[in-house]
């Protein structure tokens, strides 16, 4: 193995959790950001950070 | 059309820097043409797992499978439950000791250590001929998709998602590839969960799908559970939407075109070869079966709530201001949902005439919908901005990894079953490195070019994908025969093949599906017989192709000289030792993981029965 592909998959679910979490708190309360009543944004933006800091945390503990 | 917000772009972006990263961190560990082309055969089994599922979720499965449940309902996911796990089943627990033990560095090069050189030669002349068309199929898909979504260039579009899978190919081979496409795998998984959520959502759950794909059905005059149960209406064609009955299913698709692909395609067979042991070789298919099984969640269940959600829900209901900025961003050029022309037609727009523009009708007077743009519509219609770029770049993910996978098995059967076996022989290592990497280069811009091609004459495409498929029927019962019956020859397989490809031309020609026109849909030698459906017109040929190369492979076999015993340890079922797998437990060993991906798959086909 070359490198551990949970670095960089982490890394960008991390980034990609961030961003969207982020752009969901900013945008809260603007109906156009949950359209179907659920600040989908915000929610899924935490559900990706989660599984990139899970991901990291994997890689962390086999060091 | 649907104009973006910045956080779109900087999603896609991301994802951009991220693959193209990836490909140049990887440069560095690749220094000979086993590190290019089989990843120096060190990649551990989940990762190989998923590599194998995302280099078959290109557009076909995404776009393709959300097509057919709105086409065809819950009855899809016999493409996955039937038609994949048992043939990922077989080929992990009892091909891949051949693939992976024999060394052979592709699939057409076991057909040279089993068979002969002909053999080989004509697996890899029609699969890298076959790949790199695919590749250009879906490359148009995408630009064409784009173009209509989004208002994008088709030409832009097309270079900028070649040029990206080109430069991390070329950089890491097929490692980076393979790495990109468990990115590829998570980012599709990530993007389509929430569309799945928000749509169910929104029509209250399974039990409110089914009651309105209920009306659906009664309207088209099936039963009310012909779009949610997969095999109550399969006893008679004309019962279900697919329109085929059980046998053709189980056979056509369930034995014939399953094992058919997932065996003998070097396309995914390549990725179980870079894994970093026998064990993880065989295990990489059953990894890959446990996410397969489920997709039928993610990728046909769009298309069946696409055809049935309001076309006001969503996005477009979210109040004025909402809607206000809906408006100012979604133009019109996008076909719309025929306004009170069917039933329940949901968000799934019609298909238009080329020439005029307006909706298109079939014989029985009802509007033709562009089933193909029922996931994107769903898409569109759930996601807001931030989500949008996420689930977008999640179908961009899809048509690159179909790409990808396509252009590294190209560079491979390429470099090592054409020019390395014809052109020039004994070169240093350091020379296919170059000329994989070259192939690559020449794989894309092939692409590329049918891609405009696929643009331009769309039924040149279909006449392509027609005569893959004679090809591709056949194959099975060469692999099978060479594989499991020791007397099979070379002459034995080589006329197989042909008499398999030659019987598949013939049955298409005399039959035909019904309402089809005589040409690239079958009936040019005549019309014999006529299905009910294309997709049972399908299966039936597969039966015949496969069953003609199984006879005349065997007749041939036993009257030419069979090779001797001694030549075949390694690539013949009864000659090799059986893997064995001691220091690992029971629950570890890959019978036991077949074991309950088998049951599971029960299981799920037993809840939608």
């Amino acid at each position: 193995m070359t490198l551990d592909i949970r670095l960089p998959l982490g890394a960008f679910f991390a980034l990609l959790g961030a961003l969207l979490t982020a752009y969901g708190a900013a945008t809260l309360g603007e109906p156009a950001t949950a359209p179907t009543g659920v600040p989908i944004d915000l929610v899924w933006g935490a559900v990706l950070l989660a599984f990139g800091f899970g991901l990291l945390a994997l890689v962390r503990r086999g060091r | 059309m649907t104009r973006l917000a910045w956080i779109d772009y900087v999603v896609m972006l991301l994802y951009f820097a991220f693959v193209l990263g990836i490909g140049a961190t990887l440069r560095r560990y690749v220094h000979t043409s086993e590190d290019f082309f089989l990843s120096g055969r060190s990649i551990p089994a989940w990762v190989t797992g998923l590599a194998f599922i995302s280099a078959n979720l290109g557009a076909q499965e995404v776009i393709g499978m959300g097509a057919s449940g709105a086409k065809y309902g819950i009855a899809t996911s016999h493409f996955y439950w039937v038609g994949a796990i048992p043939a990922m089943i077989f080929l992990g627990l009892f091909m891949m000791p051949f693939y992976y033990g024999s060394r052979a560095r592709s699939v057409p090069e076991y057909l040279r250590l089993r068979f002969d050189e002909k053999t080989r030669a004509v697996n890899a002349v029609s699969f890298a001929v076959m790949t790199v068309f695919s590749s250009g199929i879906s490359l148009y898909a995408m630009g064409k998709l784009l173009n209509l979504l989004l208002g994008w260039s088709f030409d832009a579009s097309i270079l900028v998602a070649a040029c990206v899978v080109l430069v991390y190919i070329f950089l890491g081979g097929l490692t980076s590839a393979i790495y990109n496409e468990v990115l590829q795998f998570f980012l599709i998984v990530l993007g389509f969960a929430p569309l799945v959520l928000l749509g169910l959502r929104a029509v209250g759950g399974w039990p409110g799908l089914s009651a309105r794909l209920a009306e659906h059905a009664t309207a088209r005059g099936f039963a009310a559970g012909a779009y949610t149960r997969s095999w109550a209406f399969m006893g008679h064609a004309a019962a279900n939407p697919v329109g085929v009955e059980w046998f053709g299913l189980v056979m056509g698709l369930g034995f014939v075109l399953s094992f058919g692909y997932w065996c003998t395609d070097f396309l995914v067979v390549q990725r179980a070869m870079a894994a970093n042991s026998m064990t993880a070789a065989r295990r990489t298919p059953l990894i890959a079966a446990v996410p397969k099984m489920l997709f039928p969640f993610l990728v046909i269940v769009p298309g069946m709530l696409a055809l049935v959600v309001s076309p006001t829900s969503g996005v477009r209901n979210a109040g004025p201001a909402a809607a206000a900025t809906i408006t100012s961003t979604t133009a019109t050029n996008l076909p719309q949902p025929p306004p009170t022309s069917a039933p329940a037609s949901g968000v799934v727009p019609p298909k238009l005439d080329r020439r005029t523009g307006a909706p298109l009708h079939d014989a029985a007077g009802r509007v033709v919908l562009d089933y193909d743009l029922a996931t994107p519509m769903l898409l569109v219609t759930f996601f807001p901005a931030g989500l949008l770029g996420l689930g977008l770049t999640a179908l961009l993910a899809s048509f690159m990894s179909g790409m990808a996978g396509n252009v590294t098995a190209f560079n491979t059967v390429w470099t090592y079953d054409l020019y390395q076996s014809y052109l020039r022989r004994a070169a240093p290592d350091s020379h296919y490195l170059a000329m994989g990497r070259y192939a690559t280069i020449v794989g894309v811009v092939i692409s590329i070019a049918a891609a405009y091609v696929a643009a331009s004459f769309n039924n040149i495409m279909d006449f392509l994908q027609l005569v893959f498929a004679f090809v591709n029927a056949p194959l099975f019962a060469t692999f099978a025969l060479g594989m499991f019956w020791k007397r099979a020859t070379g002459h034995g397989a080589f006329a197989g093949l042909l008499a398999g490809t030659l019987a598949a031309a013939a049955h298409h020609g005399l039959s035909l599906p019904v309402g089809a026109t005589v040409g690239v849909k079958g009936g040019y030698l005549g019309s014999l017989t006529t299905y009910p459906s294309e997709l049972a017109q399908t299966f039936w040929t597969a039966i015949v192709a496969w069953t003609a190369c199984f006879v005349v492979t065997i007749l041939v076999s036993l009257v030419t000289r069979p090779r001797a015993p001694d030549d075949l340890p390694g690539l013949v079922w009864g000659l090799t030792p059986k893997p064995t797998d001691p220091t690992l437990r029971w629950y570890q060993r890959p019978a036991a993981l077949a074991v309950l991906v088998l049951a599971f798959t029960l299981a799920l086909n037993l809840v939608f029965f």
